[in-house]
């Protein structure tokens, strides 16, 4: 039994099924993306029980019983939230396929510090990968959402 | 499918993981799973049980004693330590869990799964043989104590064998500790790294991924000279691989364990 951005889900799952697949594949919310086999990418980031994890390195079973948050429930009633938006104005994204996991590394960051400098924006996204952005717009798009608050 | 078909146990106590993994040839324990989930996917490993560890909240202490010794649970995060205000009474152990990886792997990442692993390249083992922890580990005979000294084996190989289960790190007080590195890419893998520690006025080196487990080296004073000679005379004999060849590797121990030498001298002042 999960929560994934407010709803609750009960499946079962085998084992040795990887958090990432299951949410993709068994709940259908594909916001969340594989870039890689190996845990360095990011692009499968999501938030468990407040904490930032990569769903590829958690089988779905670990997550039994915890409070999900997906790039899905980032937008407010349809409307972009805030970082969102941030990320579009500032050309934070280019073919989009690292952007779910950094508005979830995002996410976190800006949750335990609304103010961060570059180098801690740096920090807390050096586990997301980005191939076409070279990342200079994408740490933009964070520190705006500082400076904003 | 990436990972090969595995039964999951989650015990509620230490006493039913211990249970677990001794009644279990093919058990294994899962921690934050930021190694042994990898591992699977790449079936270099494929346990026919996995032990989860998670609810095991007697595992996720971080205490420190009057007398100044800190005693941490093997499931306690690298994010628990760097955060923790007990863990600062040894700065040294929130500096170095920051250098690891990213924030998704050291919030799942535990101290028990860095030293247990005991993957040459590491940061924790030759963090935790140079500040002189000791291990407690549980077994179906009971506890027991094993000063780090003794507990990497070898490569993935440590102490805690089958069956049994490593608890907590207990690590004595002080504060004149160091660690350097050379990794691929900031917080990458360590090409070498060496942590040193001044405790108690004897000086102690433990060099990593220079062999199977932690190197010690016990230089006769602090100076650079007296470092580097040391560090020569242990006649390392390190892996020649894509990242760097047996002779930098040596070059480097020498370098690193100065540097760390340097950092533990300088971090009163």
């Amino acid at each position: 039994m999960v929560d994934v951005n407010g709803a609750e889900y009960e499946r079962e799952v085998d084992a040795r099924r990887l958090l990432i697949h299951f949410v993709r594949d068994d709940l259908g919310l594909t916001g969340s993306h594989i870039g890689c086999d190996t845990g360095n990418c990011g692009a499968c980031s999501m938030i468990v029980d407040g904490t930032l994890v990569k769903s590829c390195m958690m089988l779905a079973v670990q997550a039994d019983g915890a409070r999900i948050e997906t790039v899905e429930g980032l937008a407010e009633n349809g409307e972009l939230s805030g970082l969102q938006q941030a990320f579009s104005d500032k050309h934070a994204l280019q073919c989009g396929y690292c952007t779910p996991g950094m508005l979830m590394s995002a996410t976190a960051l800006l949750r335990s510090n609304p103010n961060p400098s570059e180098e801690e924006v740096r920090k807390g996204i050096q586990g997301n990968i980005c191939r076409c952005t070279g990342y200079v717009n994408i740490v933009e798009a964070i520190k705006s959402m500082g400076e904003a608050s | 499918m990436l990972l090969r078909e595995v039964e999951y146990a989650r015990p509620a106590s230490v006493g039913d993981a211990v249970r677990l993994l001794s009644s279990n040839d093919g058990a294994r324990a899962l921690a934050g799973g930021q190694t042994l989930i990898n591992v699977m996917k790449a079936r270099a490993a494929s346990p026919d049980v996995l032990v989860d560890l998670q609810d095991l909240d007697e595992l996720r202490g971080i205490e420190l004693a009057a007398d100044g010794t800190l005693t941490i649970g093997a499931m306690v995060t690298y994010t628990d330590v760097i955060e923790s205000a007990e863990a600062r009474a040894r700065p040294i152990l929130g500096e170095v869990c920051a250098q690891i990886a990213d924030v998704q792997v050291r919030n799942r990442g535990t101290i028990g799964g860095n030293v247990c692993s005991n993957d040459p390249t590491n940061h924790l083992p030759p963090l935790m043989v140079a500040l002189g922890a000791t291990m407690q580990i549980a077994g179906t005979e009971g506890d027991r104590s094993v000063p780090a000294d003794e507990f990497f084996l070898g490569v993935y190989t440590t102490a805690a064998g089958p069956g049994e289960l490593l608890t907590n790190i207990s690590i004595p007080a002080g504060r004149d500790d160091g660690f350097a590195s050379v990794p691929i890419g900031k917080d990458g893998t360590c090409i070498v790294n060496a942590a040193a520690s001044l405790g108690g006025g004897a000086l102690r080196v433990a060099i990593g991924c220079v062999d199977a487990v932690p190197v010690v080296v016990e230089p006769t004073s602090d100076d650079d000279e007296t470092v580097r000679s040391a560090v020569r005379d242990a006649r390392l004999d390190p892996p020649d691989d894509v990242h760097a060849s047996a002779d930098y590797r040596r070059h480097l121990a020498e370098v690193l364990a100065v540097r760390a030498v340097e950092h533990a001298r300088t971090r009163g002042s």
